[in-house]
């Protein structure tokens, strides 16, 4: 179970939420939604740690995640908004290495798997990532989602820049891997495709 | 769930950074020649007066090794900052130092073992005596992976920043000074045949305090450039 108790976040002088409390429970989607610049990043980057909150508390499991630390760390699969992929490196190259310093199964079968369940065929598996389309990119960061067995997922804006077909696989895979028991938070202005049962939503406001 | 182990996740970091260094073979490559051709303008400025080249010699070629470890250090952190790369790695669930030393050590293989590897030929330009090149070598092998581990601190430091080139500059040159005595002290008391083995002695205890700090801090700065 994922929890945030009276969390309050500002930029510089400016506040961008404050005394947000919620509770996402295995199973569960948190869709953090709210318009530009209220914070949705900030809270994401909050919840994986990269953050420090004005005040407030982050709980997983019933635990503090800044006692956590690594274990927690281990835990968790971010996405933000950047795609943490480099453009020089074919995308096999980048699922296998961030495969790699994840635990997770990096052989070259499984990584090829995973760009084809986003619809990234054979032939761009060995291209440099630079010549791919901002789609393709996003496409090759949300691949490691079906590389991870982490628990929690934390995304920002997964859906930007995906066509619909892409947009299908990624809805598809979150069902997937909500009925497992994982928990996912995403940051996001689209609606999205899943059951309302597992679906609960976060307005962010001042 | 898997988590990487500590051996598993630094093999992974220096292994990306090689990688990477491998597809932009020109940057290494124009480390190496920055450094062939400093070294080598000295001798053509200073004329060829063989007693004022090994006089000169030690502190010429420790003055380009340590330029040529502060020009690389802009490459160190800022691509990975940029792409999102960072952020990742700082969510490896393991302590972010070790991570560092995965770095530090890929950026020394580029940007540093070419100048040790070099620096016999190029100590022959200055008239360096067949000992004195080999404390030369040794000495830029203790000192060259010290300068990036101090380097990092100030790469860290300045992440983000506007103008961070010469922030960087002002905030590791002083730092680098104690290494640049203690490296271009022993080339020269070997000249003197006075013994280096004070001067080595220090750059080792320069070397493993480094090792000991640098990743620490430079893992605090770049969780604060990330904030």
């Amino acid at each position: 179970m994922f929890q945030t108790v009276a969390l309050s976040g500002s930029r510089g002088e400016r506040q961008l939420f404050s005394d947000v409390s919620v509770t996402v429970k295995p199973g569960t989607l948190l869709a953090v939604v709210g318009a530009n610049g209220s914070g949705k990043t900030s809270f994401l980057r909050m919840l994986c740690g990269l953050l420090s909150p004005d005040c407030g508390t982050i709980l997983w499991q019933g635990n503090d995640i800044r006692q956590l630390k690594e274990l927690y760390s281990a835990q968790l699969t971010y996405i933000g908004h950047l795609n943490g992929i480099k453009d020089d490196l074919t995308p096999v190259e980048n699922l296998k290495v961030s495969a790699c310093l994840a635990g997770d199964n990096s052989s070259g079968e499984v990584v090829q798997q995973a760009l084809e369940a986003v619809g990234l065929g054979r032939s761009v598996h060995r291209l440099p990532t630079r010549v791919l389309s901002q789609g393709q990119k996003r496409r090759v960061a949300l691949a490691r989602l079906w590389l991870s067995t982490r628990p929690l997922w934390l995304l920002d804006e997964p859906f930007a820049s995906l066509d619909a077909v892409a947009t299908g696989y990624l809805t598809q895979r979150l069902q997937s891997h909500l009925s497992n028991g994982g928990v996912v938070v995403i940051a996001t202005h689209q609606e999205i495709a899943l059951p309302t049962e597992s679906v609960q939503h976060l307005r962010l406001t001042r | 769930m898997s988590q990487p182990s500590m051996s598993a996740a630094l093999r992974g970091v220096v292994r990306r950074d090689l990688l990477l260094a491998m597809r932009h073979r020109s940057d290494v490559a124009m480390s190496v020649f920055f450094v062939v051709i400093v070294a080598s303008l000295f001798p053509l400025g200073v004329g060829p007066e063989a007693a004022v080249l090994r006089m000169i010699g030690p502190g010429v070629l420790w003055v380009t090794a340590l330029l040529a470890c502060l020009l690389s250090l802009g490459r160190l952190f800022t691509a990975d900052y940029l792409d999102g790369v960072l952020e990742q790695t700082a969510l490896i669930p393991q302590p972010l130092a070790v991570l560092v030393v995965g770095k530090v050590f890929a950026h020394w293989v580029i940007s540093g073992l070419p100048v040790v590897l070099l620096s016999p030929l190029l100590g022959l330009q200055f008239g360096l005596s067949g000992d004195s090149l080999g404390v030369l070598t040794l000495s830029l092998l203790l000192g060259t992976p010290t300068l990036s581990m101090i380097g990092a601190i100030g790469a860290a430091l300045t992440l983000g920043l506007r103008g961070s080139g010469l922030l960087v500059a002002l905030l590791v040159l002083p730092l680098f000074v104690p290494v640049l005595i203690f490296g271009a002290g022993a080339v020269t008391s070997s000249l003197a045949g006075i013994g280096s083995e004070a001067n080595l002695s220090l750059l080792g205890a320069c070397f493993l305090l480094s090792l000991a700090l640098a990743p620490w801090a430079t893992a605090v700065a770049l969780r604060i450039a990330l904030e």
